[in-house]
């Protein structure tokens, strides 16, 4: 794992010696040039399609602008678009909205991904099939599962309101109050994630030596024994990867309730990218909502960094051989 | 890593099997029902309790198409040869530009690293996880104020962006996982640096390449918020459409929505068969291997 910080020296290349260029041309194919030769075009596109396009939504966060009135010019607010925010009882309701759909679709994940994970962790017939039709929901589009559950929970056509109908004889509205709309919108996420958290699971799983099992049978121990002492170790940090990876990635959670409930009913699964989107896209208040994005920027980068170390201290602690 | 005997992993029955057919059908069901109402008439798509067996018809793929607006007209085209052809065009040519410079960056940072590498690469992996509404703001701007909005050259140029964190941590995961005892000794037979990244090292992760540009494919085709704010009517890709289309007219016809989504989905789900050995690091970035 550990990269190599020196390229071999010159003397190691006697084969087709090229006369060194001279000149800018020179300059630039030197050896001690080639990582950053090779970097420049990605780092020169991520500069222009994504870096300045950041920034220029930094300085707008400080200013009231309209982006459908490019004629006019935007007007200093300072830090007022910030302090709006942040005392806005509206914005602390839709990061509420989000912790909701994140706490209860990560838990179901893990738990639902933890089990799938258990009952693939064998050999079996067929297993690679089978296994195929688990992990084809995690690689749908987002907006088509949004579409899918759109008609599954359909009042009085989606099967889903029909079944619960047979059981109980009324009526079965599924998006009509706030709790079932959210219980809507976390089946429909966790259904597709799930499968995420099975499959780094799974990973762990396959990954321990069998010796250790043998051992463990020899010395008699207990099947949670077993379970806590050998298997739990090489899966913990996986399954902190993934819970860190799929807080990161629900807590920008946008396609899924905007096709499903639009954020209704009322205001109540509308997500903080949901409100964002509607607060640039409908409202044009593109000053307020480049702050609001700072805001949630700056949420995504202590969970990406909380993530990156949990892969270094797992690479640490577990060798470079995986 | 490849010899199975080390690994734990036990070998069940065929018991094993038929509880596992079990849940994992249930576990389909959403996508099997989808699959199962593209091919009902009508009636049967409305039917209570759910038919499993029907005759089948094609009419619903037809009607994706072709579509007679009145009564006894003449058959128009809906525009989703169009919309499939863009979602085709815009992400294979996004994703091969993307997997060209990604493909130099990750060689880069896996063999030459910079001061600061890890730096470099985090602002890279930020990027991606970012929400991409942050990103959309201004860039709505600008594609406003340079005309770009609505064009192939603006969304391509946009998907290449999107695509080259992941190109890049992807493709240097599989470098990395690379023998470096094999270019040292081609160094030493002298080859150049050029040769031993085009004869030795790229022709080992033709494999990994091959999974990362299938892999953005993917994620370029289910790409929905860049597409429903900067796409025009000519440029439009099928996500757009189906959210739109459940909105329209076409939403009250639950097998023609259901054909489209086949049309959608079934792509994805072959491929994501053919990916299964490299989905964990598909998913997760390049940053778990197996």
């Amino acid at each position: 794992m550990t990269p190599r910080t020196e390229t071999p020296p010159a003397t190691f290349t006697p084969g087709r010696t090229r006369p060194s260029a001279r000149g800018f041309l020179g300059w630039v194919m030197a050896p001690q040039r080639r990582g950053p030769l090779l970097i420049a075009p990605a780092i020169a596109t991520l500069v222009v399609v994504n870096i300045f396009p950041l920034m220029w939504s930094y300085g707008l966060s400080f200013f009231h602008y309209n982006a459908k009135r490019i004629a006019v010019p935007p007007h200093w607010r300072g830090f007022g678009n910030y302090v709006d925010l942040l005392s806005d009882s509206d914005v602390w309701g839709r990061f509420q909205n989000t912790a909701v759909i994140v706490i209860g679709s990560v838990a179901v994940q893990l738990v639902v991904g933890f089990l799938l994970a258990l009952l693939f962790s064998r050999e079996f017939p067929l297993r690679r099939y089978l296994l195929m039709l688990v992990l084809a929901p995690m690689m749908l589009s987002l907006s088509a599962v949004g579409v899918f559950f759109k008609l599954f929970y359909e009042p009085t056509l989606g099967f889903i309101p029909r079944l619960v109908q047979e059981f109980t004889g009324q009526p079965f509205v599924i998006l009509d109050t706030p709790v079932k709309a959210n219980v809507a919108i976390i089946c429909a996420d966790a259904w597709m994630w799930s499968p995420f958290v099975m499959l780094l699971v799974l990973a762990g799983l396959v990954s321990v030596p069998k010796y250790l099992y043998e051992a463990a049978e020899i010395d008699r121990a207990s099947a949670w024994r077993r379970f806590r002492t050998i298997t739990f170790p090489y899966i913990r940090s996986l399954l902190l990867l993934a819970l860190l990876f799929r807080t990161i990635e629900t807590f920008k959670i946008f396609d899924v309730p905007y096709v499903l409930t639009e954020g209704g009913p009322g205001t109540s699964t509308e997500t903080i990218s949901v409100y964002l989107f509607r607060v640039a896209f409908n409202y044009f208040q593109t000053g307020r909502a480049s702050a609001l994005g700072y805001i949630v920027l700056f949420g995504v980068i202590v969970l990406t960094s909380l993530y990156l170390y949990a892969i270094q201290v797992r690479r640490e602690t577990e060798g470079p051989s995986r | 890593m490849s010899s199975r005997e080390v690994r734990s992993i036990g070998v069940a029955g065929w018991g094993r099997t038929l509880g596992a057919a079990v849940i994992s059908l249930i576990y389909f069901f959403p996508v099997l029902f989808i699959i199962l109402a593209a091919f009902k008439t009508r009636a049967d798509v409305l039917a209570w309790p759910i038919k499993f067996v029907f005759t089948p018809t094609l009419s619903n793929f037809v009607s994706v198409f072709f579509r007679v607006a009145v009564e006894g007209g003449q058959a128009e085209a809906t525009g989703f040869g169009l919309y499939f052809f863009n979602s085709l065009f815009i992400g294979g040519s996004s994703v091969l530009l993307a997997l060209i410079i990604g493909t130099s960056a990750a060689y880069g940072f896996s063999r030459f690293p910079l001061r600061g590498n890890d730096t470099y690469l985090f602002m890279i992996l930020t990027t991606r996880m970012m929400p991409p509404i942050i990103a959309i703001i201004p860039i709505f701007v600008l594609f406003n104020i340079f005309g770009l909005s609505g064009t192939y050259v603006g969304i391509i140029a946009l998907y290449t962006a999107f695509n080259l964190p992941f190109s890049i941590w992807m493709v240097k995961s599989f470098f990395d996982d690379l023998d470096r005892d094999i270019e040292d000794a081609a160094r030493m037979d002298g080859s150049s640096e050029w040769r031993v990244f085009r004869k030795v090292c790229l022709p080992q992760i033709y494999a990994g390449l091959a999974a990362t540009f299938v892999f953005a494919i993917i994620l370029t085709w289910n790409e929905f918020v860049f597409a429903l704010l900067l796409t025009g009517t000519q440029t439009r890709t099928v996500p757009v459409q189906i959210v739109r289309a459940i909105g329209g007219a076409m939403g009250a016809d639950w097998g023609l929505l259901s054909a489209l989504e086949t049309l959608f989905i079934i792509p994805v789900v072959l491929v994501t068969f053919a990916l299964q050995n490299q989905l964990l690091r598909g998913v997760t970035f390049g940053t778990i291997r197996r």
